[in-house]
């Protein structure tokens, strides 16, 4: 569904990507995980035109969407719950979801607020508060429930389990899987490699801007590299 | 007698309180003050003024008429001015640099067009008076009144309730969320930029019609006025700004009528700067975040 070839990407002068190979299959969950600064993020950004990639081709269904602007990845059928949520906190929890369907024009917009009021009930009940007064998990949900709205074909999602309860990891994850299994692919990125090697169906490996390691995600875990690097390993610590 | 600077002030404030917006509507989606709204400004009052003495059309056809000249000069700001210079690797001083290259060029332009002598409306209403006992107000002020109210109610609920207007909100308080949700960000800054400076040119009506004066030079205190508002109701704030606008009118014409009339402008300064070192976010900024 996405392929991306020998992107390389960065800021001014930091290179952040140094030539990344990537392939995310119709219907998958593919998680990308790497330490604080391996350029999982930027990867998201480039993938979103956020940041203009410097040489690499990404494409999408078959389509070149290489540097196209951010809201012409949008109608393409790509969504991100970016990192660190941005809700837009001067708006209403109700007009951060319609936001999330800018794009749309169909009838079905109210239809698919109430689904994601029935997914998470705690957005149904705060619909007319500022997004801004939201607690960290819910304003997670939220994001999600932003970026759902305009029924994507393919989600980012940056770190959704950051700074949040176990319990609502659990549910955060547990929701990524009903997403994935409603059809929609997702690329996963995240610091909680048990779990997210656990709901992927494969996964790469991060490290100073490039992949270094990638295959199925149960074989992933049984890698003594990444059991040492990831998953509380000696150097771990 | 109260009553009446009351009146006074909130029809001067008003017309303060629509430059003002001008200025943080811009400066919510781009971050940035722009030097040459008060020339934007100048320029609605001569179009209109135009268009009264030349070709005759009633005030409301030259205000829009203003309006759209406002407009068109916000499309060419932004096409000559800013967008090229949206590049990241930019300082943040550029574009106010460019700008004031822009409201130098429109002086001068003016300067040549119109000439340095100032120049009024001709006399409409008759200068008459409505009495309502408690105050007087003429049929001037009632038009100003009406006219910058009524577009800053609509503008409010336009920016409330429209996906226009939702879409510059959240441009205004995160471009990149705004762009990840699919609003094309490039065409909601040139809607701004010309929304602003098509309000700016309808203030600049306005102000030209209260003094009965129109100028080339009247950009300047006008648009100094404009920024101190924008600070003072919270740097991108548009409820901010109108409450702004019509708390300077107000200060101002109330110095006047106590007594402080040749420091009319120093005391509406001076309360500005107290309030501001009451409240540094100014009267409906959240602290902590420049005042956004
Ligand atoms: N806005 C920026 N300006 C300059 N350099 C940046 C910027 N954002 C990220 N970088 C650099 O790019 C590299 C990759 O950063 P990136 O945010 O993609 O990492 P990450 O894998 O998402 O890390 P984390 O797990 O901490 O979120 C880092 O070296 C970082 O310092
Ligand atoms: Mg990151």
């Amino acid at each position: 569904m996405l392929e991306i070839k020998q992107m390389a990407a960065g800021y001014g002068n930091i290179t952040a990507l140094k030539g990344i190979d990537l392939f995310i299959p119709q219907g998958s969950i593919v998680s990308l995980i790497g330490a604080n600064g391996a350029g999982k993020t930027t990867t998201m950004k480039t993938i979103m035109g956020l940041i203009k990639p410097n040489s690499g081709q990404v494409t999408f269904e078959g389509k070149d969407i290489t540097g196209l602007a951010p809201y012409k990845i949008v109608s393409q059928g790509i969504s991100l719950v970016p990192e660190g949520r941005s809700i837009l906190a001067g708006m209403t929890v109700l007009e951060n979801l319609e936001m999330g369907a800018y794009q749309r024009n169909d009838s079905n917009i109210q239809v698919d607020i109430h689904k994601i009021f029935k997914r998470f009930p705690i957005l149904e009940e705060r619909k007319q508060q500022f997004g801004g007064t939201l607690s960290g998990g819910q304003q997670q949900m939220l994001a999600m429930g932003r970026a759902l709205m305009a029924r994507p074909k393919l989600l980012l999602l940056d770190e959704p389990s950051m700074g949040l309860a176990p319990l609502v990891v659990a549910d955060i994850f547990k929701v990524i899987q009903e997403i994935n299994g409603e059809g929609t692919t997702v690329l996963l990125v995240e610091q909680n490699v048990r779990q997210a090697l656990k709901v992927a169906h494969y996964a790469y490996v991060m490290e100073t801007g490039r992949i270094v390691l990638e295959g199925k995600a149960a074989d992933l875990v049984h890698d003594p590299k990444i059991m040492d690097a990831y998953l509380g390993g000696s150097r771990a610590g | 007698m109260l009553w009446q600077q009351v009146v006074n002030g909130l029809t001067l404030g008003s017309t303060y309180a629509l430059i003002a917006l001008g200025y943080t509507l811009i400066f919510g989606v781009l971050n940035i003050v722009n030097m040459a709204h008060g020339e934007i400004f100048m320029f609605g009052a001569f179009v209109a003024l135009m268009l009264v003495t030349t070709f005759k059309v009633n005030l409301l056809v030259a205000m829009a008429g203003a309006a759209l000249a406002g407009a068109v000069l916000g499309y060419l700001l932004e096409v000559t001015a800013l967008r090229p210079l949206r590049k990241r690797a930019v300082s943040h001083m550029a574009p106010l640099i460019s700008t004031i290259g822009v409201s130098i060029f429109l002086e001068s332009l003016a300067l040549n067009l119109f000439g340095a002598q100032s120049q009024s409306f001709p006399p409409m209403f008759s200068g008459k008076l409505l009495d309502f006992g408690l105050f007087q107000i003429s049929v001037i002020q009632v038009v100003i009144l009406a006219i910058s109210v009524g577009l800053m109610l609509v503008l409010k609920f336009w920016l409330d309730r429209t996906k226009m207007g939702k879409s510059i909100r959240a441009t205004s308080e995160n471009i990149d969320t705004a762009a990840i949700l699919g609003v094309n960000t490039q065409r909601v800054i040139t809607i701004t930029v010309m929304l602003a400076s098509g309000l700016g040119a309808v203030a600049g009506v306005l102000v030209g019609l209260a003094f009965n004066a129109v100028e080339p030079t009247m950009g300047i205190p006008m648009g100094f006025k404009g920024l101190a508002v924008l600070i003072l109701g919270g740097l991108g704030n548009i409820t901010g700004a109108m409450v702004g606008g019509l708390l300077l009118g107000i200060a101002e014409v109330f110095s006047v009528a106590y007594g402080a009339s040749s420091y009319r402008e120093a005391v509406a300064f001076g309360l500005i700067m107290v309030l501001l070192f009451l409240r540094p976010q100014g009267l409906f900024g959240s602290p902590g975040n420049g005042g956004r």
